[in-house]
């Protein structure tokens, strides 16, 4: 598969390394080179350092021929606006998008878009944890709302 | 008429200032909170601090009830999401957005929002329009129905010089609308004679804007 990774945290930098071990080919685009480096050494990506919203480096990057993108820099509507660039410009198969707000999370779910918000996920997962219950799939933990 | 605007930088600053004095009813959002104190000695409660992103803040800033919203920051995706949110989770119906790089106008556009103004766009086309020409200089895109409203100086050397406007056979739809002779303003006949110094106004479509640039 070929997939393209738009910002380099810690979700961004431990997806794009899952995926190049495991053969896949992938590019990073970070808007900060020196997140560059939470790749480590030995990893096998490409990278662009450039603004994953700029049509341009989007191009340079792939994004024509791409199968996946991924969006997880720190900003959601970074996120979503390149996720959308992706997926209507773009047409890539495959878009996911990281959406820290809960409401902006559920208002571009039901536009079609693939979200996942980490601190839902996260308090359902320990919820499902501690209640000793099955975890459920994504789109469950998304519609948690406070206190659900 | 409710506008709430998202950005109180220079553009928001300016279009609150102009909407309060035509007596609109208007709501200014700003996120930092040092320029939002100075907003707020401008304007009082007119001006809202929080983050126009979100929508707690959209829904305490009456998102709901708004006529326009007016997305005018610096940054393209926030303008952008700010103006897909009041669209599908308020049912804000104008929705305008200013874009700061030209080449997002396309997905704003595709994704709904009514209205985008892109400066970059507007001093890129008066830039090329100058250095191809220096006589017509487009004044505003009417984006409904593609028209643009276009000013051209006449010198001596301009082609219509002592000719009639009936004689000009001017592109279809296209309409010279206002001439300044000296100080005087008029409109504009079929029998109107151009003169060398005349500055006319005039509607165009788009497409017809190379012929209608060839008569003059």
């Amino acid at each position: 598969m070929r997939i393209l990774v738009f910002g380099c945290g810690r979700t961004g930098a431990a997806l794009a390394r899952g995926m190049a071990r495991r053969g896949h080919d992938v590019t990073v685009v970070e808007r900060d080179p020196s997140n560059l480096q939470r790749l480590g050494h030995d990893h096998n990506c490409a990278t662009i350092v450039g603004d994953g919203l700029d049509e341009a480096v989007l191009e340079q990057a792939g994004v024509e021929n791409a199968d996946a993108f991924v969006a997880c820099t720190r900003g959601d509507n970074t996120n979503l606006m390149a996720a959308q660039l992706a997926q209507i410009r773009y047409k890539v198969p495959k878009v996911c998008v990281k959406v820290n707000d809960p409401q902006r999370s559920h208002t571009f779910t039901k536009l079609g878009m693939f979200c996942i918000t980490p601190n839902l996920l996260t308090a359902g997962m320990m919820r499902d944890w501690l209640l000793e219950q099955e975890f459920l799939p994504v789109a469950e933990y998304n519609k948690l709302e406070n206190g659900d | 008429m409710y506008v709430v605007i998202v950005g109180g930088g220079k553009v928001g600053t300016y279009l609150t200032r102009r909407l309060l004095k035509e007596g609109k009813e208007v709501l200014l959002i700003e996120r930092d909170r040092s320029q939002y104190k100075s907003l707020h000695d401008q304007f009082g409660d007119a001006v809202m601090w929080g983050d126009g992103c979100e929508a707690s803040t959209q829904s305490e800033a009456g998102f709901q009830r708004a006529d326009v919203v007016a997305a005018v920051t610096g940054e393209d995706e926030d303008n952008l999401i700010v103006c897909q949110m009041a669209k599908n989770e308020f049912g804000v119906s104008r929705t305008v957005a200013r874009v700061n790089d030209p080449t997002h106008t396309w997905l704003f556009q595709k994704l709904g929002v009514t209205a985008t103004v892109s400066a970059t766009d507007v001093l890129y086309s008066l830039i090329e329009q100058e250095i191809l020409l220096g006589k017509v200089i487009p004044l505003a895109a009417v984006k409904l129905g593609n028209m643009e409203v276009v000013e051209a100086s006449l010198t001596s050397r301009s082609a219509c010089i002592g000719r009639r406007v009936r004689d000009l056979n001017l592109p279809k739809k296209t309409n010279i609308v206002w001439l300044m002779r000296g100080d005087e303003g008029t409109t504009v006949d079929g029998d109107t004679e151009f003169q060398a110094g005349d500055l006319i106004v005039a509607l165009v479509p788009v497409e017809a804007e190379a012929e209608f640039r060839s008569l003059l």
